[in-house]
């Protein structure tokens, strides 16, 4: 693949004018995508003063590292909101992956006799739903789930596109024939699952787990919609809150109730310690994103393919 | 009738019940729950949309009203900005990500350096894993009233900059474009370029053998080969342009009243609707309103994929 690719390099190569044009268009693009990103890093690291006197600059007059120092001293709803993100992320990502691949496997099986209603059972819902507001009356009137971590965990379980896409990963990367030689030597469905599927099947299923755990990660409008109990808040949305107020930080800080708390919040880097956050919340996945790219490129991929 | 069948074939076991399927019934028994109780049973809550519904009292209780709630959502303009708002700016994204997106992996896939082309690709999707509270946050840094760089550019070159962006509805649409493109075109992009890559050599052979140039190999071969796949991104682009994306609208214009008329769209009117109102009734008939011209979009949409193209349909 990687020889091949090299090779229609070489055959499309464009003329080294045209490659230096081209080269600096794409650089633009790419300072246009990293530089907004760049300032929150600056604004994390300058001063109070200095934001006060020329606003956000990629040149502050005063570099620090208070909005740092802070966010240790102060970041107890932070410790927490990561907390809850991290538990929820994983365990979330786990459940849904093997409830998905269980009935992905089920709908890849052509000759079950309900495998077409199966699948039109789970698609139908890619074209049609209740909307936000059956769903958060259930949630809220009914199951009572609301500002538990339940809320998490339950009505994200099963995305339907992410199934139809591990249907398709079994169908195309698993030979029918495979299958049949299996069940000729009287493995069950129980059997091929898992000793035959779930290792073939470990790129697909990766892919999916990485799509699934990072719109987890991001995810605010849970938190937002359900979520009361600071204990509970997820990253993503004590950003949004952070944003409306800093003060949203002070309130669960341990040291709020000691004197020397109360000095310290009283001088709070309100700006910087805002952006230290942010840095915070995305740090992770900008660390981890270029590890796992190759899967994402896949499921990319693969999630075009009419199965 | 597929069960006719299946005992027709007689002995072939194809669709007919059989004793080692069992297991296929308990694997399939969690998602088929879970479709029923969070799927199903809210597509029956949508009942709501006739009610005038009272959380004390559920859903079993509440009076009906016929079409009360469809009639207040209709009597005023809001209908009608969030539903233009709605589908014009899902359909400007299109094209813009789009044009945008296949002029980035054209360029990329030609490089000479192969290096550079990986990096900058790295580079462009980086956006795609940031949530929208961040992306609102990033915004918020370039147009904050005080502090943001535009406005001490602003100052610095001598103007007053003391302009509340968030008040100024004529630089919404293009800004939420922009927005919407930063954050979308990497993903769309490497796509792109993964089914370049994926293009058989020979094509290119043949081409450059036929004194074929540059442009026209792109004309002539990469373009037609995106065909397919851009046939799928459009679709499914379409088949939810009566979605809007709620992070983008809601959180980057930080929920601003005055913003409301350029920014307003049918997911955020409805999330308001419950939050701030609790008008359980109305925002469920804006929802079922959604979902119904949303469902029969798609199906308008993939009926003409299906005659022009069936290979690329849906369904």
């Amino acid at each position: 693949m990687a020889k091949e690719e090299r090779h229609i390099n070489r055959l499309n190569m464009i003329s080294k004018g045209w490659n230096l044009v081209f080269a600096i268009i794409l650089l633009i693009i790419a300072l246009l995508v990293i530089i907004p990103m760049v300032l929150i890093v600056i604004i994390s690291f300058s001063s109070e003063l200095s934001i006060a006197n020329k606003g956000f600059s990629f040149f502050p007059d005063e570099w620090t590292l208070n909005g740092y120092k802070y966010l240790f001293k102060t970041g107890d709803q932070l410790l927490d909101s990561y907390l809850i993100t991290i538990f929820y992320s994983i365990t979330g990502t786990v459940m849904s992956l093997s409830v998905m691949t269980m009935y992905a496997y089920v709908i890849s099986q052509r000759n079950f006799k309900h495998c077409r209603f199966l699948t039109w059972f789970l698609f139908f819902t890619m074209l049609f739903s209740g909307g936000l507001v059956p769903g958060y009356i259930l949630n809220v009137r009914y199951l009572h789930i609301n500002n538990t971590v339940w809320i998490f965990l339950l009505p994200s379980l099963v995305n339907a596109y992410y199934t139809i896409i591990l249907r398709t990963f079994i169908r195309t990367t698993i030979p029918d024939t495979l299958f049949d030689a299996a069940r000729i030597d009287g493995a069950g469905h129980f059997r091929i699952f898992i000793s035959i599927v779930l290792p073939l099947f470990k790129t697909g299923i990766a892919t999916v787990g990485l799509f699934s755990l990072v719109s987890r990660w991001n995810d605010w409008f849970i938190g937002m919609l359900y979520i009361e109990n600071p204990k509970l808040v997820p990253l993503q949305t004590l950003l949004t809150k952070l944003q409306d107020s800093i003060n949203y930080l002070k309130q669960n800080a341990a040291i709020a109730g000691t004197p020397d708390g109360i000095a310290l919040l009283r001088t709070l880097p309100q700006e910087s310690l805002r952006m230290a956050c942010t840095v915070a919340v995305i740090l992770p996945i900008l660390f981890a994103y270029p590890f796992f790219q190759r899967y994402f490129v896949q499921g990319l991929t693969v999630g075009s393919i009419k199965g | 009738m597929l069960q006719r069948k299946g005992s027709e074939r007689g002995k072939r076991r194809k669709k007919s019940f059989n004793r080692e399927d069992i297991p296929l019934y308990f694997m399939a028994l969690p998602t088929v729950i879970y479709l029923i109780i969070f799927c199903y049973l809210p597509m029956a809550g949508l009942i709501m949309a006739f009610q005038n519904f009272n959380v004390t009292k559920g859903i079993f209780q509440s009076p009906f009203v016929g079409l009360k709630n469809f009639q207040f959502l209709f009597s005023t303009t809001d209908a009608w900005i969030i539903t233009r708002n709605t589908v014009c700016y899902n359909l400007v994204f299109i094209a813009v990500n789009l044009a945008i997106s296949i002029s980035l992996a054209l360029m990329l896939s030609s490089l000479r350096w192969g290096t550079y082309a990986k990096v900058m690709q790295t580079t462009y999707m980086m956006p795609y894993f940031l949530s929208y509270a961040v992306v609102a946050i990033v915004a918020n840094a370039f147009l904050h009233r005080d502090n943001g760089l535009i406005n001490s550019l602003i100052r610095m070159s001598g103007g007053i900059g003391k302009t509340n962006w968030y008040h100024q509805q004529s630089i919404w649409p293009p800004l939420l474009v922009f927005v919407n493109a930063w954050k979308g075109v990497g993903y769309q992009t490497v796509l792109y370029l993964a089914v370049i890559s994926g293009i058989s050599v020979e094509y290119y052979e043949a081409a450059v053998l036929d004194g074929a140039t540059k442009l026209q190999q792109a004309r002539y071969i990469t373009i037609p080969h995106l065909r397919y796949i851009v046939g799928i991104s459009i679709i499914l682009a379409m088949s939810s342009i009566f979605r809007g994306d709620f992070g983008l609208f809601y959180n980057v214009p930080m929920n601003q009243g005055m913003l409301y008329p350029v920014t307003d769209v049918i997911d955020t009117y409805i999330y308001r609707a419950l939050t701030y109102l609790n008008n359980v009734g109305m925002s469920t008939a804006a929802g079922l309103y959604q979902s119904v011209v949303g469902f029969i979009l798609v199906i308008i949409v993939n009926n003409i994929v299906n005659r022009i193209d069936p290979d690329s349909a849906m369904f």
